[in-house]
């Protein structure tokens, strides 16, 4: 409750990307793209491997500047926080990796080690407390990666095809976290291949085609009347590419 | 073959015998060794991160030179030192030749490329895998390196050994900034130089097994050390 | 844990290597010499009494001749003991010393396989067994270093009027102790001091086949380096010991220096 109320209390400044493109090597890997990310909502990014779905999602987190358009954070940059395909967990114990991401935002020492069991023990991942990061299944190292971002407090949390190695346990397992984040008063970005998932998750969705955003509507516009024929195919569950 | 018997009998005895003049010799090159190890290691690993971290024009040229220095020859290294540490030198004034502290400023030259161009690989390596994952924390690139340089301790570890096998293993540079001054600047290699020239071959080689027990035993503590680490890390 | 483990092991070790340090007086002077005089041992012979009576330290640098006279020409030794009397001569007429005295001597023998294949056993002279070795085409280690002991080899192929040249003739670039190991190794004859030769302990099949000539003489000098090329030099400690070499005291150190029973240095100070 305590954090809910914490989070909300401040509205997650917009994200405006205006125009924003990226050519590399004489090759456009995405075209112009205009788009608002507003309010508390999670939009999932869709479309077939190689839409430009993980590049438009690193440009929007900042990991990579495009090479012409704008982003804004329209008033403040937010906390913002992101969960890669492949986790990247630094070689030390599972505990020591979430008191890392606490000793970087700035969490006094003495309160470090009592915040990251809390964290452990509240997605169920406590009995990995001092098991090295690197050796934990897949499963167990992506709920490792939310939860360390759960530690950092993102208003805004990114996920690149958080799920497309795992099995459907741990599936669920990251399904459920990033409905507990949004319910937080996260604002959510994230990338599937994934229909189902999309189905579950989704206020919003972002259609990715070619380097092109070819449709951004509500969740349920997009599933009952997509515009552009390459989505109607998607959904139909067809190849498109 | 008797030689070699003797060899190892020499070797026993002197360490059983605890010779105080020996233990000066095995004391001043651990010292001298280690502290340009160290003096390497706190330059070198700085210097390995900022060649893997930041990209700048000549960076590669940089690369090149410090990979061809980890082949210089100790006894160049030497040379030049004692040029510039030789009263007729630009460093002249200090009087350090035929000190200790010049021995020390020679090997530091002959480690630093090795720990330099070695972290270098390692942490760039490393910084590979963890760069998305750290700036997404919004972690500047010097904020990044004690993050890799301690993840990478392992590695690195290795990188000094390293750095340490060719301080402790090379004669050439020592033998001509040291003086090879008995008491003062003799180390178990330019000892050993000593006995071979004076044909008391046992008393070299027995040395000389002492010089690579002693080594053998500064890696074996690493190597301990190292391996409970990585015991509990993965 | 393991944090705190490393810092401690290498606080440890540095620790060590401090406490063992040797402590440093400013009473020392730094003694160019060559690694004939150190190789015999003489040094550990007549320094202590020398410390003793003055309170000074002598740190030696042992090179070869040649590197010697470098040293002491870009002014990093305090004093220079060597062998090549012309050599000394040239050094004082170039200004880079003010003082050069006799000390002491021993000699140059003949070195070679016990078999002795060109025979110089029987030679009269240094000069006739040097022509014999030539003529026998027999393997002969030169120093090859410009040292005092390659440049008397010099000499002597001169006075045999022979230009040694060809595979038989090795110019091994090394001192005397690798000179006479590699000797040693190939059966060859070589060139060396006495004091090299006695207490060199790897003599395999080598013997001693010829000795005693007046041209073996091989004459050691002290030199006292001139303060005013050289102002930072120690030179009143550097005189202390150029005058002690030459006293009683330090004439008697030398001539009680033995290696297996024999005196290997002959004091020859003209005071």
């Amino acid at each position: 409750m305590n954090e809910m109320t914490r989070l909300a209390a401040t509205a997650i400044p917009t994200l405006s990307l205006q125009g924003v493109g990226f050519v590399h090597r004489g090759q456009t890997l995405l075209h112009p793209v205009d788009l608002r990310l507003e309010g508390c909502r999670r939009t999932l990014l869709m479309g077939p491997n190689g839409a430009g779905k993980s590049l438009l999602m690193r440009l929007a987190h900042g990991l990579l500047t495009p090479t012409q358009g704008q982003i804004r954070w329209e008033g403040r940059r937010p906390r913002q926080s992101m969960v890669f395909q492949r986790p990247v967990l630094l070689k030390r114990t599972a505990l020591a990796n979430l008191t890392y991401a606490l000793a970087v935002n700035g969490v006094p020492r003495a309160r470090r080690k009592s915040v990251a069991r809390e964290a452990l023990e509240r997605f169920g991942l406590a009995a990995l407390e001092k098991r090295p990061a690197r050796v934990l299944s897949g499963g167990e190292q992506q709920r490792l990666a939310l939860v360390r971002a759960w530690l950092t407090e993102p208003e805004m949390l990114f996920l690149d095809e958080p799920t497309s190695a795992l099995d459907p346990a741990a599936i669920k397992a990251v399904e459920d976290a990033v409905r507990d984040f949004h319910a937080r008063g996260t604002r959510i970005l994230m990338s599937t291949h994934d229909l189902y998932q999309a189905r579950r998750l989704a206020d919003d969705v972002v259609f990715l085609c070619g380097g092109r955003v070819l449709e951004y509507t509500s969740a349920a516009e997009f599933f009952t009347a997509p515009v552009t024929p390459q989505a109607r195919a998607f959904i139909r569950g067809e190849l498109v590419w | 073959m008797t030689d070699d018997a003797n060899a190892f009998q020499t070797a026993l005895s002197l360490i059983l015998g605890l010779d105080p003049d020996l233990l000066g010799i095995v004391a001043l090159s651990l010292r001298v060794s280690l502290s340009a190890v160290l003096i390497a290691t706190l330059i070198g690993l700085p210097l390995g991160a900022a060649l893997a971290l930041w990209k700048f024009p000549g960076r590669g040229s940089l690369i090149v030179v410090l990979n061809a220095f980890m082949g210089l020859p100790p006894v160049v290294a030497g040379l030049t030192v004692y040029l510039l540490l030789s009263r007729a030198g630009p460093l002249g004034e200090l009087g350090l030749l035929f000190t200790p502290t010049a021995m020390v400023v020679a090997q530091v030259i002959l480690v630093l490329p090795i720990i330099a161009a070695l972290a270098r690989q390692q942490i760039e390596e490393l910084h590979g895998d963890y760069h998305e994952q750290l700036r997404s924390m919004g972690l500047s690139k010097q904020r990044m390196i004690p993050t890799l340089l301690w993840d990478a301790r392992f590695g690195l570890m290795t990188v000094i050994l390293a750095g340490f096998g060719r301080a402790s293993a090379e004669v050439g540079a020592v033998m001509i900034v040291g003086g090879n001054i008995e008491g003062v600047t003799r180390v178990m290699t330019t000892a050993i130089v000593l006995e071979t020239s004076k044909g008391d071959l046992p008393l070299a080689l027995g040395l000389g097994i002492l010089l690579l027990g002693l080594v053998a035993l500064v890696n074996a503590a690493a190597y301990l050390i190292g391996e409970s680490a990585r015991g509990r890390l993965g | 844990m393991h944090k705190t483990g490393l810092i401690l092991a290498a606080a440890g070790l540095a620790g060590l290597s401090m406490a063992t340090q040797a402590q440093e007086g400013e009473r020392f002077i730094i003694l160019a010499s060559t690694t004939s005089t150190e190789n015999s041992g003489l040094f550990d012979a007549i320094l202590p009494p020398f410390t003793e009576a003055t309170d000074i330290e002598v740190r030696v640098v042992a090179v070869g001749t040649g590197q010697a006279f470098e040293i002491a020409r870009r002014g990093d030794a305090d004093s220079l003991l060597v062998h090549d009397t012309e050599g000394e001569k040239r050094f004082v007429d170039a200004g880079y010393a003010t003082e050069r005295a006799d000390v002491m001597y021993n000699d140059f023998v003949v070195i070679g396989p016990g078999e002795d294949p060109a025979n110089i056993g029987d030679a009269d002279t240094v000069a006739d067994a040097f022509g014999r070795i030539a003529e026998a085409v027999a393997p002969f280690a030169s120093r090859g270093d410009d040292s005092g002991t390659h440049r008397a080899e010099q000499r002597l192929w001169e006075a045999a009027g022979v230009a040694p040249d060809g595979g038989w003739y090795r110019e091994l670039g090394s001192g005397m102790g690798p000179t006479l190991n590699t000797a040693a190794g190939m059966d060859a004859y070589v060139l060396a001091d006495r004091a090299s030769w006695v207490a060199f302990e790897n003599p395999q099949a080598l013997e001693l086949l010829f000795e005693g000539d007046e041209a073996l003489f091989n004459q050691y000098g002290s030199l006292l380096l001139s303060a005013e090329r050289h102002p930072h030099l120690k030179h009143d400690l550097a005189e202390q010991w150029h005058q002690w070499l030459l006293s009683h005291d330090g004439q008697q150190a030398i001539a009680d220096f033995e290696v297996k029973g024999q005196q290997l240095f002959f004091p020859n100070a003209t005071k």
